[in-house]
């Protein structure tokens, strides 16, 4: 039976890790290549890259840390952050990444979408939706959030899986940054419309809030970061407590 | 040991260069017939449209080349998929090796099918120190039905063959490249192979 993965996210800065960690065991807490190493032993599924840097430089210091991140990590992992174009895509595809995740440029320009699943096919295209529910109707939103639009999240996600999407992440921004666990009830509603996979996002705190995502919210696969960086949740016994709890999962 | 990477310009070919790299071989991408026919090792790995890729081999003269290999020869995913009679993916005609169809999953369940499932029915030296059910990390849309030459067999709705063995030929849908310290494992049974016992 194919299991619910669970996906540590690492926001990079100049090829940097951003946010705090407090790994013990790392000999350099900034080093996205060692703390990707410590999940990949750690049973993480996957991994997602976030790359908030906005220089000049970024693509090419992006490229280089994804062929080094390539090298050393024997699971799959994503790359995302402000990839606009074919170009984009295929510089990391070839630097050794597994995955894109588009999100702002998607909405810009949606033909994007189905330019990458053709080219490099859909295995490798993750659109990244962040939405906020305003009276009840969940908007999309963009650049990190920070952009409202007119535009419904289910309508969205349908149509970028006509546009050949192979799997969508989505990131409830009521929820991001709570830890009161993921937004379920939306999670589920695009579980049942769509048929390409589901990334929850946002709003992760405790064990419980991924066996509810799983449960309740239907997510194929979650997302989270701080937990895991700041090691309030250790992965390999939330996937040992998520087993024991009848969840498909890979120890 | 010379192993060969066929690039045919389908998607990410590093990975597997990289995974061979941290086991201790060198290998080279290339889609030199020659260099492909000399080799002691060949990967034929795959990713994306099986047509498009398809049209690639021809381009390169490759899909004549690959079906007379002597070597051992493992395909990975879409690989795999091309070195049977047809797949139902852009109505496309394979390489002939393994006498069987690729057809695309028809089941309730989410398709591509994207994540680790288990491995079982394992049968075969590919498989040396795998335990049965282990985990492997799959990514695909379409499917080989259980067949002659299948030597593990995985679930999705239905069970199908995730791996397959002919004479000097092997194939896996699973991307052992990705598939943690067992995936490796895999990738260094097929190195270590015996010729001899492949015939």
């Amino acid at each position: 039976m194919l299991t619910k993965r669970i996906i540590p996210c690492l926001d990079i800065k100049n090829g940097r890790t951003v946010k705090g960690v407090n790994f013990v065991e790392l000999r350099d807490a900034g080093d996205p290549v060692e703390l990707a190493k410590i999940y990949a032993d750690n049973y993480a599924d996957e991994l997602v890259f976030l790359d908030i840097s906005a220089t000049e430089e970024r693509r090419k210091t992006l490229a280089k840390l994804v062929e080094d991140i390539a090298k050393h990590i024997n699971i799959p992992f994503t790359v995302g952050g402000g990839i606009s174009s074919v170009e984009d895509v295929a510089l990391l595809l070839k630097s050794g990444a597994d995955k894109v995740s588009i999100n702002s440029a998607a909405v810009k320009n949606p033909q994007l979408i189905s330019e990458v699943a053709k080219r490099f096919g859909s295995q490798c295209v993750v659109v990244a939706i962040d939405a906020k529910q305003i009276d009840g109707n969940w908007k999309v939103h963009l650049v990190g959030g920070k952009q409202p639009t007119d535009i419904d999240l289910l309508e969205w996600a349908k149509e970028v899986q006509e546009l050949g999407a192979g799997e969508i992440l989505f990131t409830s921004m009521n929820h991001d940054g709570t830890k009161a666990g993921f937004a379920n009830e939306a999670l589920a509603k695009l579980s049942e419309e769509l048929h390409i996979p589901i990334i929850a996002s946002g709003g992760a705190g405790n064990v419980k809030h991924f066996e509810d995502t799983f449960k309740l919210g239907k997510a194929d696969a979650a997302l989270a970061a701080s937990v895991f960086h700041f090691k309030e949740i250790d992965i390999s016994d939330l996937k040992k407590e998520l087993k024991t709890n009848g969840i498909s999962i890979r120890i | 040991m010379k192993i060969a990477i066929i690039d045919y310009g389908a998607g990410n070919v590093k990975s597997i260069e990289f995974a061979l790299q941290r086991l201790g071989y060198e290998s080279e991408l290339t889609s030199d017939a020659e260099t492909i026919k000399t080799a002691d090792r060949v990967i034929f790995p795959g990713v994306g449209e099986a047509s498009s890729a398809m049209n690639m081999l021809k381009s390169t003269g490759l899909d004549t080349v690959i079906p007379n290999l002597k070597q051992p020869v493992l395909g990975i995913c879409l690989g795999m998929q091309l070195m049977c009679n047809h797949c139902e993916e852009g109505d496309t005609k394979g390489l002939d090796i393994f006498d069987v169809d690729v057809v695309k999953f028809k089941t309730d369940l989410k398709v591509p099918q994207v994540g680790w499932n288990i491995i079982f029915d394992l049968k075969s030296e590919l498989f040396t120190n795998i335990a049965e059910n282990s985990y492997m990390y799959l990514v695909h849309s379409y499917y080989v039905p259980t067949h002659k030459n299948s030597i593990a067999t995985s679930d999705y709705g239905l069970n199908y063959s995730v791996a397959l063995h002919k004479d000097n030929f092997y194939g896996v849908q699973f991307h052992p490249e990705k598939s943690g310290k067992l995936g490796e494992e895999i990738l260094k049974n097929f190195i270590n192979l015996n010729i001899r016992s492949t015939k």
